[in-house]
Formats: C-alpha cells, structure tokens, sequence
C-alpha cells in the first residue's frame, strides 16, 4: 500500500510551535522507510500522526489513494508497533495476537477455528510456536517484540508502522531481529516505516532514509545518496563520524586554515569564500614530504579494528582521529606525514553543501 | 523460623535498617492490637458454656440483623463500584473546571465522624427533608428504611472504591489503549476489554473495603435506619441494645458471629482478587 502525505503541519498542544512543519512524503508501495533524526525532531510525531493517534492542524495523508479522517479509516489496515509493545498483560499471547480479529463485528470476525488457525500460523511465523498460552510477563523483551509484530499483523495491514521497535533489546537479538525483519517485510509485501535514533540501524534496514529535523524532512533518499551526497552538514554529521575543517575557497583550491592539512582542488565553479569541509575520518589521507623535517603531523595508533587501524592525528590545535585500512598484520604504532590530505571531503557553507553547478 | 530468630538475635545482616525495632513493633502491635482482642472476642463467649451461645444462635433478631447488615454492606459496596470507577475516572483522565475540588470532596467521608454523616443524611432523606420530600411524593421512602442504609453505607464507602482504582488508572500506559484503537476496536470494546481488566484487582479491593467498612459502620446508620427489629436494624446497634440490655453473652456472640463472617467474607474477596490479577505474576 503506498502512502502519501502532504503538507502535513502539526502545533504543539496550545503553542505556536510546529512540531511537523510542512512534511511531505511519499512512500511507493513496498518500500521500506527509515525516519531518523535527534530526539525531538518529529520522527515519531509523523508516525503517530500517519496511525492517526494525533490530530493535527493541517495537511492530508492518503492510503493508496484514499484520504483518511480518523482512526476507522484505518483499522486493520496499519499496524502499529509501539516502543514499549503495549501488550494486553492480561491476555495470553494467543489473545494479544487475534486481538484485532475478535473486535471485529460478527459478520466481518472469521469464526474461531479461523482465527486459532491465523493465530498458529502467525506464531509459527514469529518463532514464538508453543507460546500462545503465556502470559507476556512471561516473556522476554524479543520475545514481546514479535508477539506485538503478530498482533499488528494478524489484520494483514499492508502498511507497518514501528516506533523505535528495538530500543529496549540488547545488541544480539536487536540485530537478529533487524534482519528478520526485513525479510519479514520482503515476504508479506509490507510497506514498512521504521523510526529509529540509530542510523546505523536505518542505514542497514531501509532502503529509504527520511532525515527529520526540527519537525522539518531534510533529506529523502536512499542510503548510498545519503552518504555520497549528503544536502546538509546535520545529515552529514547525523549519519556518522565527521571531521571537519574550517578554509577558504579561492579560484578552484580550497585552502583549510589549519596547518598541517593540505589545500585541495575543487570546482572553479564554486563562488569563493568561507566554506567547511568535512570528511570521514577514514577518508583522510597522508601525504608524505620529502625529508624527515618535513614530517610535520604525528600520528598514533590508538585502536584496531576491522581492517582498520585508528590513529589521532596531532595537529597543531587539536587531535582528529584517522582511520587508515591496513591489510598487514601489524599497523605501526607511530606515524608521520607532511600534510593531511583532505581530497575527498564534501564542501559546506551555512550548513548546505556546495554544489559545483 | 529459626533462621528468623537467629537474625533477630544478631540483628547485623539484614538490608532493613533497624531490623530489630521494625520486628518488635511489628510483633507487638499486630499481638496487643490485633491477635488479643480477636481471641478474647473468640474466646469470650463460651466463658458462661456453650448454653448462652447456642440461645443467642437460635435468636431470629439477630438474624435478621446480621442479613441486614451484611446485605446493605454487599449491596452498598456493589453500588459504589462503578460509581467509584466513573469518579475515578473523571478524575484522573477528566480535564474539568473544579476537578480539585471534586477530588477533596471525595474525601469528606473519611473526614466527616460519622455522626454528622449519619444526622446530614437523615435530614436530607426524612420525608420533610430536601431529597426526601421530592421522594416522598414519588412515593419512594428512604428514611427509615433499608434503603436509607444503603445510601449511608454508600456514602461511608464510596471514597475506597475511587482512591484504590485511581492510583492503577493512573498508571495504566496510554498505549495500551492506543494499541487497540488501532487493532480496530471500538472504544467500548477498548474499555471492556482492555482497560476494565487491569482495574479489577482494585475494584475488588475497593469493594472489599467498603463492604468492610460497610459492615462495621454504626454512626452513620443509626439516624437514617429507623432500628426497627427484623426490619432496618443492623448487627452493631444490636449490639449495643444487648450491652444496654447487660446481655454481656448476647452482645458477644453476636460479635463472635460478626467476626466470623467478616473474615470469611474478607478472604473469599482475596481469594477473587488474586484470581483477577493471575496474569500479572511471574511462575
């Protein structure tokens, strides 16, 4: 089911404040969206705003192409997963997942062996066979995870809506869970909106990304645009660790007012002036001089990790971190270079990337 | 119990700072004001031999006065359940002007000695009183009736149905509800089926104690009940007729008999509650 929002705006109870200022998304049928952003930026507002749980002031929200008012508009066909499961404690597993069935008016509601066999069927697909006669306080957190995931789906919505569904699990299961669920999402056909605060969480599930911030969609796009060409320096620093470095551009060089980093070349095109530059830090490179009085920067070696050795550049004012891939056995523990060459970073002013169009 | 003893002894290891003084207050107050006086009321009437008891047991008034008790009691308590479960409601999701005065209000009749409960009442529902006037026309007479009972044992009771489901409605996550307004239920099915659940353990409770209450109350009664024997008289004021009366047996086995149902009534109201909130436990 595609979903399609528009001009969504929502106040804050009794405020001026926007908490979602003019969102507007489009999400195709079958896709799996991630919303992430820093607490506060609206992520789970626009989500609970799409279940219908919030009102707001202004803007419409259509499923497949059919707007929808209130919360009956939606019945049985979102479903909703909450951070905290909200579980009925007092149901057993079987009756927290048929839910959504026995509430339905008798001559819509399947007839009993029909919804124990949903039921059955639905366990079988969590992994929780032989649970339905628990009571959740029996269960652990996984395990809730996906017996509120049945619940939600036992209606066969066709949308999914998480909020922050892994949150409260440790890192094992959070991430055998992740998996499982987008394998879940491929095998029913879902269209999946997923809120998270953990990029690397989005980044390995979705195959959109929505940055919010301030209530506002910074940017939509699919996880290699996001790294490749990222439309703020928040999205940028939001989507994992940057160094960056204050220069300016002059006639195509861009020259950092540290010293110990190299100018680098860039678009002519770029008008001059102040301009940030940020990078990875396992996009810095080194760039050796000629005779050890040259050898300017120190650097030392900290951790190893992957492949990677992690090494703190000492530059005049300050330590930045960089990350050199290093297939050798042993990563030498001290190192020196002329100049930290910075060739691949991206170009920022007031925030926004520099584009060299 | 040994292990207890031993700890009590050395009184070091425990988590409980001033474990020794917590045990001696404990013991001594659940022993001198609770355990003692239950077995002199138990033991008490048998002191004259078993004749007195089994008069007073044959006695047809004291009957009568115990149904009237223990069924105004039930009865007011049931009453009270979801009216305290509306007020409790009101005050803890309603958003209405003058919701703190609601909320001392509900107090009063814990505050109030029951005498002035019992004569505000009385006034109120005698047949030349405010309410009772009204009524009396309609043909409905409260004073003077089971029904006056009831409505004081209502007024007694009603603060301990709203204050224990309060704190649980409190605490009650909004999700939940959410969750099965999404499910598609319809907001009755929401409150039947989800919210009325986790409440049933304090209504129980609630009532457990108002019908408690209920039994044992005699101040606020007495004005409003008129007293007449095998009609309006409950087992208290029986009581005290039989101690004006020097019926020292008499007023004991009627209290030994109050006692006993009391206590059975009391457990098997735990015995329910527990039942209701099975779920909650952990094997």
């Amino acid at each position: 089911m595609s979903i399609l929002i528009q001009n969504l705006v929502r106040h804050a109870p009794a405020t001026e404040r926007r908490l979602l200022d003019d969102v507007t998304l489009a999400v195709p049928s079958g896709a799996f969206v991630a919303l992430v952003g820093p607490s506060g930026a609206g992520k789970t507002t626009l989500l609970r705003a799409i279940a219908g749980l919030d009102h707001y002031s202004s803007g419409t929200i259509d499923l497949d192409g059919n707007r929808l008012e209130n919360l009956h508009d939606r019945a049985g066909k979102i479903g909703f997963v909450f951070q905290n499961y909200a579980l009925f404690p007092h149901m057993t597993v079987a009756r927290n997942i048929s839910f959504g069935l026995d509430v339905l008016p008798r001559e819509q509601r399947p007839t009993k062996a029909e919804i124990t066999a949903r039921v059955q069927d639905l366990l079988d697909l969590m992994q929780l066979s032989g649970m339905g006669k628990a009571y959740p306080a029996r269960l652990s957190g996984g395990q809730r995870q996906r017996v509120a995931l049945a619940r939600a789906l036992a209606t066969g919505p066709g949308v999914l809506l998480l909020d922050e569904p892994f949150g409260a699990l440790d890192p094992i299961v959070r991430r055998a869970i992740r998996t499982w669920l987008r394998t879940l999402h491929d095998q029913l056909g879902l269209t999946t909106i997923l809120v998270t605060h953990d990029q690397e969480e989005a980044l390995e599930v979705a195959d959109r990304i929505v940055v919010m911030q301030q209530g506002r969609i910074v940017q939509d796009a699919s996880p290699a645009t996001l790294d490749e060409a990222p439309n703020t320096a928040f999205v940028m620093q939001f989507l994992g660790e940057v160094v960056s470095f204050s220069g300016h551009i002059k006639n195509g060089v861009f020259t950092p007012s540290e010293r110990g980093v190299a100018p680098c070349a860039v678009s002519e095109k770029l008008e001059s002036g102040p301009a940030e530059l940020m990078i990875r830090p396992f996009e810095i490179g080194l760039r050796q001089g000629q005779g050890a009085h040259e050898q300017a920067v120190e650097l030392a070696l900290y951790s190893k990790r992957q492949g990677f050795c992690y090494y703190s550049a000492h530059l005049p004012q300050r330590t930045v971190p960089v990350f050199i891939y290093n297939t050798q056995e042993e990563g030498q523990t001290r190192l020196a270079c002329a100049e930290l060459e910075i060739q691949r970073g991206k170009l920022f002013r007031d925030g926004v990337r520099l584009q060299s169009r | 119990m040994k292990r207890a003893c031993v700890a009590f002894w050395r009184g070091g290891d425990s988590a409980l700072p001033g474990y020794r003084l917590a045990l001696v207050v404990t013991l001594l107050w659940t022993g001198l004001f609770i355990a003692l006086p239950l077995c002199a009321l138990i033991i008490r009437p048998w002191q004259d031999g078993v004749g007195p008891v089994l008069a007073e047991l044959h006695d047809t008034r004291m009957f009568a006065a115990l149904w009237t008790s223990f069924f105004s009691a039930a009865v007011a308590a049931l009453l009270n359940v979801p009216i305290g479960l509306f007020l409790a409601w009101m005050l803890v999701r309603g958003n209405l002007p003058g919701q703190r005065i609601a909320d001392a209000l509900i107090d009063l009749p814990f505050a109030l000695p029951t005498a002035v409960s019992g004569i505000t009442l009385a006034t109120l529902y005698s047949p030349q009183g405010w309410l009772g006037y009204p009524l009396a026309k309609m043909g409905v007479s409260v004073a003077y009736t089971q029904w006056g009972i009831i409505i004081a044992l209502m007024f007694v009771g009603l603060p301990f149905v709203v204050r224990t489901v309060e704190p649980v409605l409190k605490a009650l996550p909004h999700e939940q509800e959410e969750a099965a307004r999404l499910l598609g239920a319809k907001p009755w099915q929401v409150i039947t089926r989800v919210v009325l659940a986790p409440l049933l353990p304090p209504l129980i409770t609630g009532f457990g104690l108002a019908f408690a209450r209920g039994v044992g109350e005699y101040g606020s009664v007495i004005f409003i009940a008129g007293n007449q024997p095998f009609k309006s008289e409950i087992a208290p004021l029986l009581i005290v007729v039989r101690l004006q009366e020097f019926d020292y047996d008499g007023a004991t086995a009627i209290a030994l008999v109050l006692l006993v149902i009391s206590l059975a009534a009391l457990a098997g109201i735990g015995v329910l509650r527990r039942r209701f909130s099975a779920w909650g436990a952990m094997p």
